[in-house]
């Protein structure tokens, strides 16, 4: 087991917005996390990386990342967030080389050569290197997810954390992101953590599956046992299955 | 695989050496201006050849009468060098704070930090707090001290009131804490007898009189506030992206805002104990000198030393020289040119977010 995450929660007030949530991660996973709006995936996400007060413990190979500083947690553990508002009219190529931040010592820190090689893998792999100096304040939101999914492929940790990576990416960047994330995960010691809004994602990428509702564990587990229809129904209020097959229906 | 572009980032190498040279001429040819020009002109080789002696012992100045050089080097030079620290001060910690709170219009003045460390400074007169051995050391240490308290008053108001510090939050906090502690400062300079221009100089600054004690108070703390700050550009450059996101790549996110917050109150409480409050200067440099060298902090900063230098040593000349013999109060130079800018950043950036 790569990652595991034992009895988080987070009440805020009197609120409890995450109610004791463990699992496991493995290595080459790539684990999906589900549940409607307001469920407590982003905050969950937070506590997991430690900038928002919980109950709870995480442990990467059997360490407490509490012990970690930040710049070793940022060469283990990645996270692309679900909203970026740059205000200043940084380059995507500054904005992409701030991921070796966690690399670099010393007051006068310049990009080493490795640095550089990582910088352009990663916006070779996320296909951004043609907007290289633009200005992240006149991207569209898909660049701009992009951007930062690039700053977090230089980072080049060992578990990414993703906040609803697809939600401002086209259908042809989705599948072209999930593609990436499947090759990326097959090294050694890598597992991907998403949430994911879009089912059919879930069944085509995740290894594994947790569904939330209301700040509790639903389901966990196998892919398609999380994603049976009892389940679905139960927290989306929708029979799911009979829907997509209605969809379906539309492309034949 | 694609053969990479060449990597531009923010301006190139030329152009950064170019404008570097820019900087230094704009900032000397400012400062012999600023000497030479006055209610007593005198020419420019005078100036130079006494200024080259005093400091590097160069040259003859011997054909120079006396009352000349009394007045260019304990009158003029003083008065230029502090200007240009406070510029090179304020302007610095505005860059800073925009950089750290991911907010074009954080500025000493801004978010009413000035107003803290002048109420500190007149309260360390006014009870005739004083260190010993350093004249004038205990006013600066006051000044430090509350503006650091406000700044950290300010923050954490603001954070309760809105998690995001959002430019019209942190603002109106700001102008709101600037008002009270404008008015108790006003208050205490009334029933502590002072006359009124002394209420002029906390609400508007001036280097009127100031000579070589007051450079020597202030280099000391420009110096312990300045390198270590500049030194911290690249966490800047995390920090401009959201603080979130700068813990995610590896920041110490509250280490280092700590450090930053305690800097900038060095260099901005000590402006204040020298210079009084003088706005907007933090505003208008860092903005001015992100336009023309991109955000990027390890550019951004040093060239707002040297723009703010040469801003300050430039306004104080026209505050002495337009009315002379009557002197404008700097501030309201200042806050003439901050106040237009203000509201252009603000217009600008609300309608781009529509």
């Amino acid at each position: 087991m790569l990652l595991e995450i034992k009895g988080i929660s987070v009440r805020i007030k009197d609120r409890k917005i995450v109610d004791s949530i463990s699992f496991k991660v493995d290595e080459h996973d790539i684990y999906m996390v589900m549940g409607p709006n307001g469920a407590g995936k982003t905050t969950l996400f937070k506590a997991i990386m430690g900038i928002m007060p919980h109950k709870g413990k995480v442990f990467l190979d059997g360490i407490d990342i509490e012990t970690f500083k930040p710049k070793e947690l940022a060469k283990k553990i990645g996270v692309l967030s679900q909203k970026h508002q740059p205000q200043f009219a940084h380059s995507v190529y500054d904005v992409v080389s701030l991921g070796r931040y966690a690399y670099q010592s010393g007051i006068f820190r310049r990009l080493s050569e490795k640095d550089k090689e990582k910088i352009e893998e990663a916006l070779v792999l996320t296909g951004i290197e043609d907007i290289r100096d633009q200005s992240v304040l006149t991207l569209s939101g898909g660049e701009l997810q992009r951007t930062f999914l690039a700053q977090l492929f230089a980072q080049d940790p060992q578990i990414l954390i993703l906040d609803e990576p697809a939600s401002h990416l086209d259908l042809q960047y989705q599948i072209a992101v999930f593609d990436l994330l499947v090759k990326w995960v097959r090294e050694k010691k890598r597992a991907v953590i998403a949430s994911v809004h879009d089912l059919n994602t879930v069944y085509s990428y995740g290894t594994k599956a947790l569904l939330m509702n209301r700040g509790k564990v639903h389901s966990e587990g196998a892919v398609d046992e999380v994603l049976k229809r009892e389940n679905l129904k139960s927290v989306y209020n929708v029979d799911v299955a009979e829907w997509m097959k209605n969809l379906l229906k539309h492309w034949e | 695989m694609k053969t990479p572009k060449t990597i531009r980032k923010g301006i190139g190498h030329t152009k950064t050496v170019l404008l570097t040279a820019f900087a230094i001429l704009l900032f000397f040819v400012v400062f012999f201006l600023s000497i030479l020009i006055g209610s007593i002109g005198f020419s420019l080789n005078e100036t130079i050849r006494l200024t080259l002696n005093y400091f590097f012992g160069l040259g003859d100045t011997s054909d120079i009468p006396d009352s000349v050089i009394t007045i260019i080097l304990s009158v003029r030079l003083p008065r230029v060098i502090l200007s240009a620290l406070v510029g090179a001060s304020l302007s610095l910690a505005g860059a800073a704070m925009q950089g750290l709170l991911k907010n074009p219009l954080a500025d000493g003045s801004t978010l009413g930090i000035t107003s803290g460390g002048a109420l500190g400074a007149v309260l360390s007169i006014v009870l005739g707090i004083n260190i010993p051995f350093f004249p004038q050391a205990g006013l600066a240490v006051m000044s430090i001290l509350s503006s650091f308290l406000s700044l950290l008053f300010i923050l954490t108001l603001t954070y309760k009131i809105d998690l995001n510090l959002s430019n019209q939050t942190i603002i109106l906090t700001g102008v709101i804490f600037s008002m009270l502690a404008g008015s108790i400062t006003s208050l205490l300079v009334a029933l502590s007898g002072s006359n009124l221009r002394q209420v002029v100089f906390w609400s508007m600054g001036s280097f009127s009189g100031k000579g070589w004690s007051h450079v020597a108070l202030m280099l000391p703390f420009f110096i312990i506030g300045a390198i270590p700050l500049i030194s911290l550009s690249r966490e800047l450059n995390a920090f401009s992206l959201g603080e979130e996101q700068a813990g995610f790549i590896g920041v110490s996110t509250k280490k280092v805002k700590f450090a930053i917050l305690i800097l900038v109150s060095i260099l901005v409480g000590i402006s204040v104990a020298v210079g009084g409050t003088i706005g907007f200067v933090g505003l208008v440099i860092p903005h001015i000198t992100r336009f023309i060298t991109g955000p990027d902090h390890k550019k951004l900063l040093p060239f707002s030393v040297v723009f703010g230098a040469s801003f300050l040593m430039g306004t104080d000349l026209l505050s002495r020289t337009v009315l002379s013999p009557a002197e404008i109060p700097i501030g309201v130079v200042t806050s003439l040119v901050g106040g237009i800018l203000f509201i252009y950043i603000f217009y600008t950036g609300i309608n781009s977010r529509r």
